[in-house]
């Protein structure tokens, strides 16, 4: 198969935004406290690894603005993902992101007669803080709420005729509330989310499902973080994303019996920022089982890095 | 979902009550009378020396607001002694400050803590009680 042509040009635009901003821009002089900005989701938008946070991207705190680029790289039992993108937090208040993920489907596009498969898909996310301070109200159990919207698009592959037979779109939209608590004095944060998608596998294969009556309306999925600070530059968390999985009745009813099947997304991760312009994600990530039809049912467990730059 | 809230809450409830508790714990921890006073020897040369918090602090009599912090750390810690300065609000109502400057001060005063060696999670018991003071403190929203 060709290398991907068509993001070629991203790559190169989001080099050259992450260069300039790392020449351009002096480092904000006030700014939120260490890692209370979260780190970068693989969908872009600030919060844990796997699910955006009620927080606002970037070092920039009220009235400043911040950002931040990242790049994660997961790497499980059978695949392999890549993920980079960028954020922008206004104000503290309102926040925009851009992912790009690049799945390689490795013996699954072997089994299916694509080898060589990468399904990747575009992200552009909006997210505004609606009510509280997550780290400064200790002294009340009001959390900061966030509401923000995803939207994500599948680039064309040799997977589109699946696709377009399980009744799975290319695009989709999600659109998500979170909260989020610091609990100061014990330096524990706590945030649920709770997300509407139609997004099989995050929407990397397509977005609901119409083949054998599978359900094809959006999902109301709770995601919850839990993560202590060791110290004030270092966290070490667990998270849980339930997952939808339309794509089982419709594998069902191609043949594939629950070969389809998707589950819940899980990690434990420790992050560590060793300044205000840099922080490390290491996690150990359970995605359950993806496309068990051509993977033995192997639960696709493995390791997480990601690196985010803030300006 | 609403049992997972449910738990979440009373869970929050509980950490919350424990921080709220009428105790000198905090005090004690933080060396009394004694520790506080060597830890705002070194914080407030170390707010004037910060270039972010410099402009609000260089013309203020160091004797004076090293006292007043003492008495202020001191009362909020639990400990004998009764803050006889002005209030967050009337003090700070003069001045143009933001939540970036109220997050560069909770800096300063973690490599204070972080000079005294006191550990983290002391630190942050002492932050939790200060940081609602922010509603008084931060003038321009």
């Amino acid at each position: 198969m060709c290398p991907p042509l068509q993001s070629i040009p991203f790559k190169i635009s989001f080099l050259a935004l992450a260069a300039l901003l790392t020449l351009g821009t002096a480092q904000a002089e006030t700014g939120k406290l260490l890692l209370t900005g979260g780190v970068s989701t693989i969908d872009g938008a600030a919060g844990g690894g796997l699910t955006p946070w009620a927080v606002i991207a970037g070092p920039g705190s009220a009235g400043e603005i911040g950002a931040t680029v990242h790049v994660t790289r997961v790497k499980t039992t059978d695949y392999g993902l890549t993920a980079y993108g960028a954020a922008i937090g206004i104000q503290d208040k309102y926040e925009l992101s851009i992912a790009r993920q690049d799945f390689n489907t490795g013996i699954t596009g072997q089994l299916l007669g694509l080898p060589g498969l990468h399904l990747r898909q575009t992200i552009i996310g909006g997210k505004i803080k609606i009510a509280g301070d997550a780290v400064l109200d200790s002294d009340s159990l009001m959390p900061q709420i966030a509401v923000g919207i995803e939207f994500k698009s599948l680039d064309d592959s040799g997977l589109d005729p699946t696709l377009s037979a399980l009744g799975a779109k290319k695009k989709g939209i999600d659109v998500y509330i979170s909260a989020t608590k610091l609990f100061l004095a014990q330096g524990i944060l706590v945030n649920t989310t709770l997300r509407a998608t139609k997004a099989n596998q995050n929407g990397l294969l397509g977005f609901g499902a119409t083949l054998g009556g599978a359900n094809n309306n959006y999902r109301l999925q709770p995601e919850i973080s839990v993560a202590k600070l060791l110290a004030k530059n270092i966290a070490v968390g667990v998270e849980y994303r339930r997952m939808p999985n339309n794509l089982q009745v419709a594998g069902n009813a191609a043949g594939l019996g629950d070969g389809l099947r998707a589950q819940d997304w899980k990690d434990v991760f420790i992050a560590w920022a060793p300044s205000k312009n840099l922080s490390l994600t290491l996690a150990y990530v359970d995605l359950g089982t993806i496309v068990p039809a051509t993977t033995a049912k192997r639960r696709q467990t493995g390791t997480y890095l990601s690196v985010q730059a803030a300006f | 979902m609403k049992k997972i809230l449910s738990t979440l809450l009373f869970v929050g409830s509980a950490l919350l009550s424990h921080n709220a508790m009428a105790d000198d714990s905090l005090y004690q921890a933080f060396g009394q009378k004694q520790g506080l006073v060597a830890l705002m020897d070194d914080f407030v040369p170390r707010l004037i020396a910060d270039a972010r918090m410099k402009p609000f602090f260089e013309k203020a009599n160091q004797a004076n607001l090293k006292t007043q912090l003492v008495e202020q750390l001191c009362q909020v810690a639990g400990g004998p002694c009764a803050y006889k300065g002005g209030d967050m609000k009337t003090v700070h109502s003069n001045m143009d400050i933001t939540k970036g400057n109220f997050n560069a001060l909770v800096e300063v005063l973690q490599l204070s803590m972080d000079a005294q060696k006191i550990p983290f999670g002391v630190q942050n018991r002492m932050l939790a009680v200060l940081a609602p003071m922010n509603r008084d403190i931060i003038t321009v929203k």
